[in-house]
Protein backbone atom coordinates (compact mmCIF):
# COMPACT_ATOMS: atom_id res chain seq x y z
CA UNK A 1 0.00 0.00 0.00
CA UNK A 2 1.23 3.42 -0.92
CA UNK A 3 2.17 5.73 1.90
CA UNK A 4 -0.08 8.77 2.05
CA UNK A 5 1.60 12.10 1.71
CA UNK A 6 1.57 14.85 4.30
CA UNK A 7 -0.54 17.09 2.12
CA UNK A 8 -3.16 14.38 1.78
CA UNK A 9 -3.34 13.98 5.55
CA UNK A 10 -3.63 17.72 6.13
CA UNK A 11 -6.53 17.90 3.68
CA UNK A 12 -8.19 14.99 5.46
CA UNK A 13 -7.88 16.69 8.82
CA UNK A 14 -9.25 19.91 7.33
CA UNK A 15 -12.34 18.07 6.04
CA UNK A 16 -12.91 16.34 9.39
CA UNK A 17 -12.57 19.63 11.28
CA UNK A 18 -14.97 21.29 8.89
CA UNK A 19 -17.44 18.45 9.53
CA UNK A 20 -17.30 18.92 13.30
CA UNK A 21 -17.01 22.70 13.45
CA UNK A 22 -20.55 23.62 12.22
CA UNK A 23 -22.12 21.24 14.75
CA UNK A 24 -20.07 22.77 17.57
CA UNK A 25 -21.09 26.24 16.36
CA UNK A 26 -24.73 25.15 16.37
CA UNK A 27 -24.49 23.79 19.91
CA UNK A 28 -22.77 26.97 21.14
CA UNK A 29 -25.40 29.11 19.45
CA UNK A 30 -28.14 27.08 21.08
CA UNK A 31 -26.58 27.21 24.54
CA UNK A 32 -26.16 30.99 24.24
CA UNK A 33 -29.68 31.74 23.02
CA UNK A 34 -31.88 29.09 24.62
CA UNK A 35 -33.87 30.50 27.54
CA UNK A 36 -33.90 28.46 30.71
CA UNK A 37 -37.12 26.54 31.13
CA UNK A 38 -38.68 24.29 33.72
CA UNK A 39 -40.94 21.30 33.27
CA UNK A 40 -42.58 20.55 29.96
CA UNK A 41 -41.42 22.83 27.20
CA UNK A 42 -42.39 21.98 23.65
CA UNK A 43 -41.49 24.88 21.41
CA UNK A 44 -41.25 25.34 17.69
CA UNK A 45 -38.22 26.77 15.97
CA UNK A 46 -37.01 29.90 17.75
CA UNK A 47 -36.51 33.03 15.70
CA UNK A 48 -32.96 34.36 15.95
CA UNK A 49 -33.52 37.67 14.19
CA UNK A 50 -35.74 39.20 11.55
CA UNK A 51 -34.59 40.81 8.35
CA UNK A 52 -36.93 43.59 7.24
CA UNK A 53 -38.15 43.08 3.67
CA UNK A 54 -40.47 45.23 1.55
CA UNK A 55 -43.40 42.81 1.44
CA UNK A 56 -43.02 40.83 4.64
CA UNK A 57 -40.40 40.50 7.35
CA UNK A 58 -38.04 37.59 6.80
CA UNK A 59 -37.43 35.70 10.04
CA UNK A 60 -34.19 33.72 10.32
CA UNK A 61 -35.21 30.74 12.42
CA UNK A 62 -33.42 27.93 14.18
CA UNK A 63 -34.49 25.42 11.53
CA UNK A 64 -32.97 27.46 8.70
CA UNK A 65 -29.69 27.85 10.55
CA UNK A 66 -29.62 24.15 11.40
CA UNK A 67 -30.38 23.09 7.85
CA UNK A 68 -27.48 25.24 6.64
CA UNK A 69 -25.32 23.49 9.25
CA UNK A 70 -26.46 20.13 7.87
CA UNK A 71 -25.66 21.26 4.32
CA UNK A 72 -22.12 22.34 5.25
CA UNK A 73 -21.49 19.12 7.19
CA UNK A 74 -22.79 17.01 4.32
CA UNK A 75 -20.69 18.88 1.77
CA UNK A 76 -17.48 18.25 3.67
CA UNK A 77 -18.57 14.69 4.45
CA UNK A 78 -18.92 14.02 0.73
CA UNK A 79 -15.58 15.70 0.06
CA UNK A 80 -14.01 13.50 2.73
CA UNK A 81 -15.55 10.29 1.40
CA UNK A 82 -14.48 10.98 -2.18
CA UNK A 83 -11.03 12.28 -1.26
CA UNK A 84 -8.26 10.25 -2.85
CA UNK A 85 -10.36 8.14 -5.18
CA UNK A 86 -8.37 5.66 -7.23
CA UNK A 87 -9.05 2.72 -9.50
CA UNK A 88 -7.56 0.22 -7.08
CA UNK A 89 -9.67 1.53 -4.17
CA UNK A 90 -6.73 1.87 -1.79
CA UNK A 91 -8.67 3.64 0.94
CA UNK A 92 -11.36 2.04 3.08
CA UNK A 93 -13.70 4.98 2.75
CA UNK A 94 -13.88 4.51 -0.99
CA UNK A 95 -15.55 1.13 -0.44
CA UNK A 96 -18.24 2.72 1.72
CA UNK A 97 -18.81 5.52 -0.80
CA UNK A 98 -19.07 3.04 -3.66
CA UNK A 99 -21.42 0.85 -1.67
CA UNK A 100 -23.77 3.75 -0.94
CA UNK A 101 -23.81 4.90 -4.55
CA UNK A 102 -24.39 1.36 -5.83
CA UNK A 103 -27.25 0.73 -3.40
CA UNK A 104 -29.06 3.90 -4.46
CA UNK A 105 -28.38 3.21 -8.13
CA UNK A 106 -29.96 -0.23 -7.77
CA UNK A 107 -32.91 1.28 -5.92
CA UNK A 108 -33.51 3.88 -8.63
CA UNK A 109 -33.16 1.32 -11.41
CA UNK A 110 -35.61 -1.00 -9.69
CA UNK A 111 -38.24 1.63 -8.96
CA UNK A 112 -37.95 4.14 -11.81
CA UNK A 113 -36.49 2.31 -14.78
CA UNK A 114 -33.69 3.02 -17.22
CA UNK A 115 -35.00 6.37 -18.42
CA UNK A 116 -34.64 8.00 -15.00
CA UNK A 117 -31.04 7.03 -14.24
CA UNK A 118 -30.14 10.72 -14.10
CA UNK A 119 -32.16 10.91 -10.89
CA UNK A 120 -29.56 9.01 -8.86
CA UNK A 121 -27.72 12.10 -7.52
CA UNK A 122 -31.01 13.80 -6.67
CA UNK A 123 -32.27 10.77 -4.74
CA UNK A 124 -28.97 10.42 -2.87
CA UNK A 125 -29.13 14.12 -2.01
CA UNK A 126 -32.68 13.82 -0.68
CA UNK A 127 -31.83 10.69 1.33
CA UNK A 128 -28.71 12.16 2.87
CA UNK A 129 -30.22 15.57 3.58
CA UNK A 130 -33.34 14.15 5.19
CA UNK A 131 -31.52 11.49 7.22
CA UNK A 132 -28.84 13.87 8.49
CA UNK A 133 -31.42 16.55 9.29
CA UNK A 134 -33.29 14.10 11.50
CA UNK A 135 -30.12 12.66 13.02
CA UNK A 136 -28.94 16.12 14.12
CA UNK A 137 -31.18 15.64 17.20
CA UNK A 138 -28.48 13.29 18.50
CA UNK A 139 -26.37 16.41 19.16
CA UNK A 140 -29.26 18.07 20.95
CA UNK A 141 -29.98 20.50 18.14
CA UNK A 142 -33.41 21.33 16.78
CA UNK A 143 -34.08 19.02 13.80
CA UNK A 144 -34.95 21.03 10.66
CA UNK A 145 -37.30 18.25 9.54
CA UNK A 146 -39.67 18.95 12.43
CA UNK A 147 -40.39 22.35 10.86
CA UNK A 148 -43.03 22.12 8.14
CA UNK A 149 -41.48 24.97 6.14
CA UNK A 150 -38.33 22.97 5.41
CA UNK A 151 -40.08 19.72 4.53
CA UNK A 152 -42.74 21.62 2.64
CA UNK A 153 -40.04 23.14 0.48
CA UNK A 154 -38.79 19.68 -0.49
CA UNK A 155 -42.35 18.53 -1.17
CA UNK A 156 -42.94 21.53 -3.47
CA UNK A 157 -39.74 20.62 -5.33
CA UNK A 158 -41.06 17.08 -5.84
CA UNK A 159 -44.41 18.50 -6.97
CA UNK A 160 -42.66 20.65 -9.60
CA UNK A 161 -40.82 17.56 -10.85
CA UNK A 162 -44.06 15.55 -11.03
CA UNK A 163 -45.78 18.31 -13.00
CA UNK A 164 -42.79 18.66 -15.32
CA UNK A 165 -42.84 14.97 -16.18
CA UNK A 166 -46.61 15.04 -16.67
CA UNK A 167 -46.22 18.04 -18.99
CA UNK A 168 -43.64 16.20 -21.07
CA UNK A 169 -46.40 14.49 -23.03
CA UNK A 170 -47.81 17.90 -23.99
CA UNK A 171 -50.05 20.32 -22.09
CA UNK A 172 -53.20 18.96 -23.74
CA UNK A 173 -52.51 15.47 -22.52
CA UNK A 174 -51.74 16.93 -19.09
CA UNK A 175 -55.09 18.69 -18.87
CA UNK A 176 -56.86 15.64 -20.26
CA UNK A 177 -55.41 13.45 -17.53
CA UNK A 178 -57.56 15.26 -14.96
CA UNK A 179 -60.78 14.08 -16.57
CA UNK A 180 -59.84 10.40 -16.29
CA UNK A 181 -61.74 8.09 -15.99
CA UNK A 182 -64.86 10.32 -16.28
CA UNK A 183 -65.17 14.09 -16.54
CA UNK A 184 -67.31 14.12 -13.41
CA UNK A 185 -64.29 13.32 -11.25
CA UNK A 186 -62.26 16.41 -12.21
CA UNK A 187 -62.53 18.22 -8.83
CA UNK A 188 -61.49 15.08 -6.98
CA UNK A 189 -58.52 14.64 -9.31
CA UNK A 190 -57.49 18.25 -8.70
CA UNK A 191 -57.67 17.73 -4.94
CA UNK A 192 -55.61 14.56 -5.12
CA UNK A 193 -53.03 16.40 -7.22
CA UNK A 194 -52.60 19.03 -4.50
CA UNK A 195 -52.79 16.42 -1.74
CA UNK A 196 -49.61 14.72 -2.95
CA UNK A 197 -47.08 17.34 -1.72
CA UNK A 198 -49.20 18.16 1.33
CA UNK A 199 -49.29 14.55 2.48
CA UNK A 200 -45.58 14.07 1.78
CA UNK A 201 -44.69 17.13 3.86
CA UNK A 202 -47.09 16.26 6.69
CA UNK A 203 -45.91 12.66 6.84
CA UNK A 204 -42.26 13.52 7.31
CA UNK A 205 -42.86 16.50 9.58
CA UNK A 206 -45.48 14.75 11.71
CA UNK A 207 -43.32 11.71 12.32
CA UNK A 208 -40.30 13.69 13.46
CA UNK A 209 -42.38 16.13 15.50
CA UNK A 210 -44.37 13.39 17.22
CA UNK A 211 -41.10 11.74 18.23
CA UNK A 212 -39.94 15.00 19.83
CA UNK A 213 -43.26 15.54 21.63
CA UNK A 214 -43.37 11.99 22.96
CA UNK A 215 -39.75 12.19 24.13
CA UNK A 216 -40.44 15.42 26.06
CA UNK A 217 -43.65 14.04 27.60
CA UNK A 218 -41.91 10.82 28.59
CA UNK A 219 -38.97 12.69 30.09
CA UNK A 220 -41.18 14.86 32.29
CA UNK A 221 -43.35 11.88 33.25
CA UNK A 222 -40.29 9.89 34.35
CA UNK A 223 -38.99 12.89 36.30
CA UNK A 224 -42.34 13.13 38.09
CA UNK A 225 -42.32 9.41 38.82
CA UNK A 226 -38.84 9.36 40.30
CA UNK A 227 -39.49 12.47 42.42
CA UNK A 228 -42.73 10.88 43.65
CA UNK A 229 -41.00 7.69 44.77
CA UNK A 230 -37.70 9.08 46.02
CA UNK A 231 -38.97 12.53 47.05
CA UNK A 232 -39.60 11.52 50.67
CA UNK A 233 -35.97 10.55 51.22
CA UNK A 234 -33.74 13.04 53.04
CA UNK A 235 -30.92 15.07 51.53
CA UNK A 236 -29.45 14.48 48.12
CA UNK A 237 -31.18 11.10 47.79
CA UNK A 238 -34.36 12.91 46.79
CA UNK A 239 -32.70 14.32 43.68
CA UNK A 240 -31.58 11.01 42.18
CA UNK A 241 -33.18 10.70 38.71
CA UNK A 242 -33.89 7.00 39.14
CA UNK A 243 -36.16 6.40 36.14
CA UNK A 244 -34.49 8.87 33.81
CA UNK A 245 -31.43 6.65 33.48
CA UNK A 246 -31.51 4.61 30.32
CA UNK A 247 -35.23 4.63 29.51
CA UNK A 248 -35.20 7.87 27.42
CA UNK A 249 -32.17 6.50 25.56
CA UNK A 250 -34.14 3.47 24.40
CA UNK A 251 -36.98 5.71 23.20
CA UNK A 252 -34.46 7.95 21.46
CA UNK A 253 -33.06 4.90 19.69
CA UNK A 254 -36.44 4.36 18.04
CA UNK A 255 -37.63 7.93 17.57
CA UNK A 256 -34.36 9.54 16.52
CA UNK A 257 -32.33 6.82 14.83
CA UNK A 258 -34.86 4.38 13.36
CA UNK A 259 -37.70 6.78 12.63
CA UNK A 260 -35.40 9.44 11.18
CA UNK A 261 -33.72 7.05 8.75
CA UNK A 262 -37.02 5.37 7.88
CA UNK A 263 -38.70 8.67 7.06
CA UNK A 264 -35.78 9.65 4.83
CA UNK A 265 -36.10 6.34 2.99
CA UNK A 266 -39.86 6.71 2.64
CA UNK A 267 -39.58 10.28 1.37
CA UNK A 268 -37.07 9.17 -1.27
CA UNK A 269 -39.15 6.12 -2.23
CA UNK A 270 -42.30 8.21 -2.63
CA UNK A 271 -40.39 10.77 -4.70
CA UNK A 272 -39.22 8.01 -7.02
CA UNK A 273 -42.65 6.45 -7.30
CA UNK A 274 -44.53 9.68 -7.91
CA UNK A 275 -42.05 10.98 -10.48
CA UNK A 276 -41.84 7.65 -12.31
CA UNK A 277 -45.61 7.25 -12.17
CA UNK A 278 -46.21 10.73 -13.56
CA UNK A 279 -44.31 10.01 -16.76
CA UNK A 280 -46.27 8.20 -19.46
CA UNK A 281 -43.42 6.62 -21.38
CA UNK A 282 -45.55 5.04 -24.14
CA UNK A 283 -47.30 8.26 -25.10
CA UNK A 284 -44.00 10.15 -25.01
CA UNK A 285 -42.33 7.60 -27.26
CA UNK A 286 -45.12 7.49 -29.84
CA UNK A 287 -45.31 11.29 -29.86
CA UNK A 288 -41.57 11.57 -30.40
CA UNK A 289 -41.67 9.00 -33.19
CA UNK A 290 -44.48 10.91 -34.91
CA UNK A 291 -42.56 14.19 -34.57
CA UNK A 292 -39.36 12.78 -36.04
CA UNK A 293 -41.33 11.18 -38.90
CA UNK A 294 -42.88 14.57 -39.64
CA UNK A 295 -39.48 16.25 -39.65
CA UNK A 296 -38.12 13.74 -42.15
CA UNK A 297 -40.91 14.50 -44.60
CA UNK B 1 -64.10 37.42 30.24
CA UNK B 2 -62.34 34.76 32.32
CA UNK B 3 -65.20 32.39 31.57
CA UNK B 4 -64.84 32.97 27.85
CA UNK B 5 -61.09 32.35 27.95
CA UNK B 6 -61.68 29.22 30.03
CA UNK B 7 -64.19 27.92 27.50
CA UNK B 8 -61.72 28.55 24.67
CA UNK B 9 -58.88 26.71 26.40
CA UNK B 10 -61.08 23.81 27.48
CA UNK B 11 -62.63 23.36 24.07
CA UNK B 12 -59.20 23.46 22.39
CA UNK B 13 -57.99 20.67 24.68
CA UNK B 14 -61.17 18.65 24.14
CA UNK B 15 -60.90 19.09 20.38
CA UNK B 16 -57.28 17.97 20.40
CA UNK B 17 -58.23 14.86 22.33
CA UNK B 18 -61.11 14.12 19.98
CA UNK B 19 -58.95 14.65 16.91
CA UNK B 20 -56.65 11.88 18.08
CA UNK B 21 -59.53 9.39 17.88
CA UNK B 22 -58.31 9.15 14.29
CA UNK B 23 -55.37 7.18 15.69
CA UNK B 24 -57.63 4.10 15.76
CA UNK B 25 -57.72 3.82 11.97
CA UNK B 26 -53.98 3.70 11.24
CA UNK B 27 -53.55 1.36 14.21
CA UNK B 28 -55.92 -1.22 12.76
CA UNK B 29 -54.58 -0.71 9.24
CA UNK B 30 -50.93 -1.10 10.18
CA UNK B 31 -51.78 -4.10 12.33
CA UNK B 32 -53.39 -5.76 9.31
CA UNK B 33 -50.43 -4.90 7.10
CA UNK B 34 -47.88 -6.30 9.53
CA UNK B 35 -49.96 -9.45 10.12
CA UNK B 36 -50.12 -10.12 6.40
CA UNK B 37 -46.39 -9.45 6.06
CA UNK B 38 -45.68 -11.98 8.83
CA UNK B 39 -47.81 -14.55 7.03
CA UNK B 40 -46.04 -13.87 3.75
CA UNK B 41 -42.60 -14.22 5.35
CA UNK B 42 -43.68 -17.44 7.08
CA UNK B 43 -44.81 -18.85 3.75
CA UNK B 44 -41.80 -17.66 1.76
CA UNK B 45 -38.84 -16.83 4.03
CA UNK B 46 -36.60 -16.04 1.05
CA UNK B 47 -38.72 -12.99 0.12
CA UNK B 48 -38.17 -11.33 3.51
CA UNK B 49 -36.31 -8.30 2.19
CA UNK B 50 -38.81 -7.15 -0.39
CA UNK B 51 -41.79 -7.93 1.87
CA UNK B 52 -40.28 -5.85 4.68
CA UNK B 53 -39.62 -2.91 2.36
CA UNK B 54 -43.12 -3.01 0.94
CA UNK B 55 -44.61 -3.33 4.43
CA UNK B 56 -42.71 -0.29 5.71
CA UNK B 57 -43.88 1.73 2.68
CA UNK B 58 -47.47 0.65 3.23
CA UNK B 59 -47.29 1.42 6.93
CA UNK B 60 -45.94 4.88 6.21
CA UNK B 61 -48.77 5.61 3.82
CA UNK B 62 -51.39 4.18 6.19
CA UNK B 63 -49.97 6.40 8.91
CA UNK B 64 -50.73 9.57 6.97
CA UNK B 65 -54.32 9.96 8.17
CA UNK B 66 -53.21 9.56 11.76
CA UNK B 67 -50.55 12.20 11.21
CA UNK B 68 -53.14 14.63 9.84
CA UNK B 69 -55.01 14.20 13.12
CA UNK B 70 -51.77 14.69 15.04
CA UNK B 71 -51.02 17.94 13.18
CA UNK B 72 -54.52 19.22 13.92
CA UNK B 73 -54.18 18.25 17.59
CA UNK B 74 -50.83 20.03 17.87
CA UNK B 75 -52.26 23.12 16.18
CA UNK B 76 -55.20 23.06 18.59
CA UNK B 77 -52.97 22.80 21.64
CA UNK B 78 -50.13 25.17 20.76
CA UNK B 79 -51.42 27.61 18.13
CA UNK B 80 -55.20 27.94 18.32
CA UNK B 81 -55.60 29.17 21.96
CA UNK B 82 -53.30 32.16 21.45
CA UNK B 83 -55.02 33.22 18.23
CA UNK B 84 -58.54 32.74 19.61
CA UNK B 85 -57.81 34.58 22.87
CA UNK B 86 -56.26 37.43 20.87
CA UNK B 87 -59.38 37.67 18.75
CA UNK B 88 -61.55 37.64 21.88
CA UNK B 89 -59.51 40.36 23.59
CA UNK B 90 -59.54 42.53 20.49
CA UNK B 91 -63.31 42.27 20.00
CA UNK B 92 -64.02 42.83 23.70
CA UNK B 93 -61.73 45.85 23.67
CA UNK B 94 -63.66 47.26 20.73
CA UNK B 95 -66.95 46.99 22.63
Amino acid sequence: MKKTSLRFKITDIFYIVMMILPIVCGIVLQVLTKPASEGISITGARIYFTVPMPLQDFPVTESQVNSVIVLVVLFFFCRFMTHGLSEKAELKRQHFAEMAVEKVTDLVEENMGEYFMGFVPFIIAILALSAFSSLITLFGLFPPTSDINIVGGWAVLVFVLITYYKMKCGPINYLKSFTQPVALLTPINLISEVATPVSMAFRHYGNVLSGTVISVLLGSALAGLSSMILGKLPGFLADIPLFQIGIPAVMSLYFDLFSGCLQAFIFAMLTMMYVAGAFDFETYKSKKARKSAKNKI
Amino acid sequence: MELAIGIILGCCALGAGMAMIAGIGPGIGEGNAVASACEAIARQPESKGSVTTTMLMGCAIAETTGLYALVIAILLIFVAPNILVDILVNTMGAL
